[in-house]
């Protein structure tokens, strides 16, 4: 366009006396910012299309390379902000939605960094956990109300199908289309290592995969994508997707594009066509209908697994969430608005849900109200991004947690947000054969074993902390929490008490 | 003995390996000094590419190797199951370039004498520079 409304984003700043011109960064760019004039022999760099992914940075063998934000800058304005102008440049330009990938990265309060943990003094010691045993499997599932012995000691008690963790983490859904084979087999060997379980997603399980079928939740959604059979048998526990906390209340659009064979024959549609998942399950409008499809999927699955009905955090999320408890499934998963996706629209990513911090507190709470809260166990999802907002959502009621932009960060994302123009310089959201090497699965599950065992230590030492030696102790213990710089209303929605109090 | 092998499966034609080892053995203390004011340090590996396939090759250290048969002079030697080249005693006859299977001898900057992978025995790198250098794990030095 000869006339440009709007400009890049951001600007590559090359220095030039560390610059070797090795043109690693020319190979390395999808998006085709670098380039190498043979003529002049020099490198040289057109920002149009750069996302910031730091690709370039990461690979430069001499750290000649630099991304900055673009210094230019439109008439301030604090109500008409240069992103807002740019977003309206866009729309004018092309007329359509404007699409965005991973989390809400707009400036909400982050009520986890607003919460304190206590710390035991003189009278109920800390304890060390390199010394002594220290205890973060979870089993999650419905537990028993009560149970009953036989005369000769043995229990009489039947217990629900149950997923056993050995630390209250897990890998989100993420469908195979969204991410890379490369990724789904690094997030597969690490919950396999690490005897936890990572989520399909929506787009079907792919057959090298069965084999880690019992480290697998596989997920049935609105487009019923793979699902039949073996899929439902082979995963450990079975979700069903209602909602993603990303963009609540609509859908979802694989492109055609991205439909190439393997995907075609995992999700079991044409080659090509685009892969839509309707904004409602059609066949659900009531609990009932959630009712029915959870015990259908019970029926196909022999009752030997549990059922998770997977919600998004929106504004009643507690009174959902007791309907599905008493749907008969066994986990809920809430996942709420900072939640990360493959492509959302962004008025929708940016303005749809509510915390998952607050979801989190009303939801456990309402169901304790009700005496219901054994009958299932909490997962929450949405931007859970250190082991200290894992052991928050713990004490706040949660079981478990879903990690799964912090997985992707392990896999080398940068959270440029591109992932719905399908050139991931990473390898994670892309299906372009060249872009999909760059993830070495041997790399990457090692590096999310890590990830995970690190927090697993953090976890103790903050347990240990508290003078808790099971993470059992801690489950919905608010008392451990305290709230800093929140109003009167938000540590009533929360159940926590002030700093000080 | 440990060798390095590539798995053109997770060659990312990225050519870093390339750069590290010309640097590595170009005796610079790193790798800005080693391409400085156009300097162009030739490396003993390289990748070779096309149809969407890329691997990096360097020197096989085969059990029954051609270029040291060759030898005119006796520059080459087997040591340790290393083949390396004794730059003192080479004459620049190139044979070993004609006879390498893999084409995997360069002729040095000069032109005077040949260069191969020695596996970085002789400069102070440790492990060979390819080998730590790759982005992707793609060059690995293993028992096989």
């Amino acid at each position: 366009m000869a006339l440009n409304y709007y400009q890049p984003l951001f600007e590559v700043i090359r220095d030039k006396e560390r610059c070797i011109k090795c043109q690693a960064c020319a190979r390395q760019c999808a998006n085709l910012v670098h380039s190498y004039d043979e003529e002049l022999d020099v490198m040289v760099s057109d920002p149009t299309e750069c996302v910031d992914c730091q690709r370039c940075v990461s690979i430069c063998p001499t750290r000649a390379l630099k991304i900055t934000d673009n210094p230019n800058t439109f008439r301030r304005n604090s109500n008409w902000s240069m992103q807002i102008m740019t977003e309206v440049y866009k729309q004018a330009d092309s007329g359509g939605v404007l699409l965005s990938a991973m989390g809400n990265p707009k400036e909400y309060p982050v009520y986890w960094d607003k919460i304190l943990l206590n710390a035991s003094q003189v009278t109920n010691p800390p304890i060390d956990p390199l010394r002594e045993p220290m205890e973060t499997k979870v089993f999650l599932g419905k537990k028993p109300r009560n149970v009953k012995f036989n005369k000769d000691g043995t229990v009489n008690t039947d217990i629900s199908p149950t997923l056993e963790l050995s630390t209250p983490i897990m890998f989100s859904a993420m469908s195979y289309g969204s991410i890379s084979k490369n990724a789904h087999e690094s997030l597969a060997r690490a919950a396999t290592e690490l005897g936890i379980y990572y989520n399909t997603g929506e787009g079907g399980l792919h057959r090298d995969f069965y084999k880690y079928g019992p480290n697998t939740i596989v997920q049935v959604a609105s487009g019923r994508f793979g699902v039949f059979k073996d899929y439902l048998e082979t995963g450990a526990a079975v979700e069903i997707k209602m909602g993603q906390g990303a963009k609540p209340g609509i859908g979802g659009h694989l492109p055609g594009a991205k439909i190439l064979e393997d995907i075609s024959k995992t999700r079991m549609i044409p080659m090509g066509a685009d892969a839509i998942s309707p904004a409602p399950h059609h066949d659900i409008y009531s609990i009932e209908d959630l009712r029915q499809l959870v015990y259908s999927l019970k029926e196909a699955t022999c009752y030997k697994k549990p059922i998770i009905v997977k919600i998004a955090a929106v504004h009643n999320v507690a009174a959902i969430a007791s309907g599905i408890a008493r749907s008969g499934a066994d986990i809920i998963a809430i996942d709420g608005y900072r939640g990360g996706t493959g492509a959302a629209p962004t008025r929708i990513r940016d303005n749809v849900g509510i915390p998952i911090e607050l979801a989190l507190a009303s939801v456990d709470q309402r169901l304790r109200d009700e005496g219901i809260r054994n009958e299932v166990s909490v997962v929450v999802a949405g931007s859970v991004r250190s082991s200290a907002d894992v052991v928050k959502a713990i004490a706040l009621g949660a079981d478990a947690v879903y990690i799964g932009t912090a997985a992707l960060l392990a896999l080398g994302c940068h959270l440029c947000r591109s992932c719905q123009t399908g050139k991931c310089n990473w390898g994670i959201a892309t299906q372009r054969p060249d872009l999909v090497k760059r993830l070495n699965p041997e790399i990457g599950y090692k590096r999310l074993v890590n990830l995970v065992h690190a927090w697993d230590h953090e976890i103790k030492e903050m347990m240990g902390g508290m003078g808790i030696n099971s993470i059992e102790a801690l489950r919905g213990n608010r008392l451990m929490l305290r709230g800093i710089g929140l109003t009167e209303k938000e540590l009533e929605v929360l159940g926590i008490q002030h700093a000080g109090q | 003995m440990k060798k390095v092998y590539v798995n053109e499966d997770w060659c990312l034609a990225c050519h870093l390996c390339e750069y590290y080892c010309a640097a590595a053995n170009s005796g610079a203390p790193n790798m800005i000094k080693a391409f400085a004011g156009g300097k162009k340090p030739i490396p003993r590996i390289k990748v070779e590419e096309g149809s969407g396939i890329s691997f990096a090759v360097q020197c096989r250290h085969c059990d029954e190797p051609l270029c040291v048969k060759g030898c005119i002079t006796g520059a080459l030697s087997v040591k340790d199951g290393v083949i390396s080249c004794d730059e003192s005693r080479c004459v620049g006859c190139y044979t070993c370039v004609m006879s390498c299977p893999y084409g995997c001898i360069v002729i040095s900057e000069d032109s005077k004498v040949i260069q191969k992978c020695d596996l970085c025995v002789k400069n102070n790198n440790g492990d060979p520079a390819c080998v730590k250098g790759c982005p992707n794990k793609a060059i690995v030095l293993e028992e096989r």
